[in-house]
C-alpha cells in the first residue's frame, strides 16, 4: 500500500481543440497501462465523469501533471486554465492549439461577430429563421440561463496562465508522450519552459533527396502528383519543414504530403511565419532575377493564402497575434 | 491628435553600401527632409528579417522603410532580390491582418542618390500622415 500512495496524479483537459489530442493519448496503446501503473488520472472530462466542482474542491497543487490541450477562446476555458494552473504542480501545454493557438487560432482573422454570423447565420447548411446567436444570458420562465463569454481573440495557454512545458504537434506524437511520461516518473524533466520535442527541424528528419533549392512555379497539393523521392519544396509545393520543429518523424512528408507546420517554431526562431517567409523568399525565383520578365510580385501572387499557409497553427502566438481591431 | 499635428514615426532599415550612403549624402548635401525617420543601418537589405519589420510595427512604428541597392547592384550579389520577395510576401500577410500595405515600403536608393532619398522620405511621411497613426500603436 505504501507504494500506491506515491502514485502520481495526472489530469487532462480540453479547451478550444478538436479532440485529436485526447485520441493521441490513447494512441500510446498498451503503454497506457504503464501510465496507469505510475499515475492516477484524477480529471479527464472526455473519459471520466468528474465535475468542475470536484476540481475546485481539490487542494492547491494536488495534481502533479496537468496536460492541457486546446487554445483559449471562451470564458469557461479561461476559468479552467486558471483553475487547473492553481491545482497543478506542472502544467503542460499539450498540442499545437495550447502551444500556439492552432487551427482555432486562425479565427483571429475575424472577431466574435463575424464568427457567429458565419457559423449560425450564413453557412449553407444552416437554417436559422429567427437569427439566433449565442448570448451570455437568456431569460426563461424558470430563471436566467447563462453561457460563457466567447472572446474576440483566441489566445494560447501561456498568454493566459504560466506554463511549465510545451508539447507541440497536431496531435503530439504518441512516442514522445510515452517518453515524457517516463521522464516524469523518473523525475528527469528538463528545465521549466522547455519544449518536449527534439531540437531539430522537420527537414532534418525528412528522408527525401534534397539537391538544388530553386523554384519558379508554386503548385498546390491537388495540382500535381509529387515525386515521392524528391524534396517537396524543390518540386514547387510549399512545405513548412524548414521552419517547423521536428519530432514527428516527417509523417506527413512520408505520406507524400507537405508539412503544414504543426510542430511549431524551431528553437531560436521568433515567429514561425516569418521564418517560413524568409526561407521561401530565398528559394523562389532564385537565379532567374536577371532574366527578362522577372517579376517578384507575380512570383509571390502564386501563394494563394500567405497568412493561412505560413501561420496555419501559430497566428495567436505570432508577433501581431490577430487581425487589427477597427476602432 | 489631429492629422496636422501627427508626426509619423518611421523605422528605416538602410543597407550599408547604398542606401545608408545615400542618406549620408542627403545629409552632407544639406537636403531638407522630414525628421520622421529612425535609421537602422544593416550590412545588406537582405539582412532584414521579416521579424525586424513585424517587431517595428508591434513597437508602434507608423511606417517601415527598407532600402537597399538597386537590382543588380547588391554588394553581396543577391541580398536585395531576397528582400524584395520577402517584403512582397510580408505585405500580403499584413494586408490579411488589416494593416495598410503602404506602411511598409521598399525602395532602391544608391549611394549617389541623396536627393532621391530625401524625396522618398518626404513622400512616405506625407502618405503616412494621410493614413494616420498606426492602429498597432497601442498594442492593436
Amino acid at each position: 500500500m505504501a507504494k500506491e500512495q506515491k502514485k502520481l496524479k495526472f489530469a487532462f483537459y480540453w479547451a478550444a481543440s478538436c479532440g485529436g489530442c485526447e485520441i493521441t493519448v490513447l494512441d500510446v496503446d498498451e503503454k497506457i497501462l504503464d501510465v496507469v501503473a505510475i499515475a492516477d488520472i484524477v480529471f479527464w472530462p472526455v473519459a471520466m465523469d468528474i465535475k468542475y466542482k470536484d476540481v475546485e474542491a481539490m487542494p492547491d497543487k494536488y495534481i502533479d501533471v496537468c496536460f492541457f490541450n486546446g487554445a483559449i477562446r471562451t470564458e469557461e476555458q479561461e476559468h479552467m486554465a486558471k483553475l487547473l494552473r492553481k491545482k497543478s504542480k506542472v502544467l503542460v501545454a499539450f498540442g499545437s492549439c495550447a502551444c500556439q493557438g492552432g487551427i482555432p487560432g486562425l479565427a483571429n482573422v475575424a472577431n466574435r461577430k463575424e464568427v457567429f454570423e458565419r457559423a449560425y447565420l450564413q453557412s449553407p447548411s444552416t437554417n436559422n429563421l429567427d437569427s439566433v446567436t449565442p448570448k451570455t444570458s437568456f431569460k426563461v420562465p424558470e430563471g436566467e440561463l447563462k453561457l460563457p463569454e466567447f472572446f474576440d481573440t483566441v489566445k494560447t495557454l501561456d498568454q493566459t496562465v504560466d506554463v511549465d512545458y510545451y508539447f507541440p504537434g497536431c496531435p503530439p506524437k504518441s512516442d514522445l508522450i510515452a517518453k515524457a511520461v517516463e521522464a516524469i516518473a523518473k523525475n528527469e524533466l528538463p528545465p521549466k519552459g522547455s519544449v518536449l520535442a527534439p531540437e531539430k527541424s522537420v527537414c532534418d528528419e525528412c528522408p527525401r533527396k534534397k539537391e538544388d533549392k530553386k523554384i519558379s512555379k508554386i503548385y498546390r497539393v491537388y495540382e500535381v502528383v509529387p515525386d515521392p523521392e524528391k524534396c517537396l519544396l524543390e518540386q514547387g509545393i510549399i512545405c513548412m519543414g524548414p521552419a517547423t520543429r521536428g519530432g514527428c518523424g516527417a509523417q506527413c512528408i512520408n505520406a507524400n504530403m507537405p508539412c503544414t507546420g504543426c510542430g511549431g517554431l524551431c528553437p531560436n526562431e521568433v515567429e514561425q511565419g516569418a521564418a517560413m517567409i524568409s526561407a521561401l523568399s530565398s528559394i523562389l525565383g532564385v537565379g532567374g532575377e536577371k532574366e527578362p520578365g522577372y517579376d517578384a510580385e507575380k512570383l509571390i501572387a502564386q501563394i494563394k493564402d500567405p497568412l493561412g499557409t505560413f501561420y496555419k497553427y501559430s497566428l495567436p502566438a505570432s508577433l501581431l497575434r490577430r487581425r487589427i481591431i477597427e476602432k | 491628435m489631429t492629422k496636422s499635428e501627427f508626426e509619423p514615426k518611421i523605422v528605416g532599415f538602410l543597407c550599408n553600401w547604398c542606401s545608408y550612403a545615400g542618406a549620408d549624402l542627403a545629409g552632407v548635401s544639406r537636403i531638407q527632409y522630414p525628421s520622421t525617420l529612425r535609421i537602422v543601418r544593416v550590412m545588406c537589405s537582405g539582412r532584414v528579417d521579416p521579424v525586424f519589420i513585424l517587431e517595428a510595427f508591434k513597437g508602434g512604428a507608423d511606417g517601415v522603410l527598407v532600402a537597399g541597392c538597386h537590382p543588380g547592384d547588391c554588394h553581396y550579389l543577391s541580398g536585395n532580390y531576397k528582400l524584395q520577395r520577402r517584403v512582397s510576401m510580408l505585405k500580403k500577410v499584413l494586408e490579411q491582418l488589416g494593416l495598410e500595405s503602404e506602411r511598409l515600403r521598399l525602395e532602391w536608393v544608391s549611394a549617389s542618390e541623396g536627393d532621391r532619398f530625401a524625396t522618398v522620405i518626404k513622400d512616405m511621411t506625407e502618405k503616412i500622415k494621410n493614413l494616420g497613426p498606426s492602429p498597432l500603436r497601442n498594442g492593436g
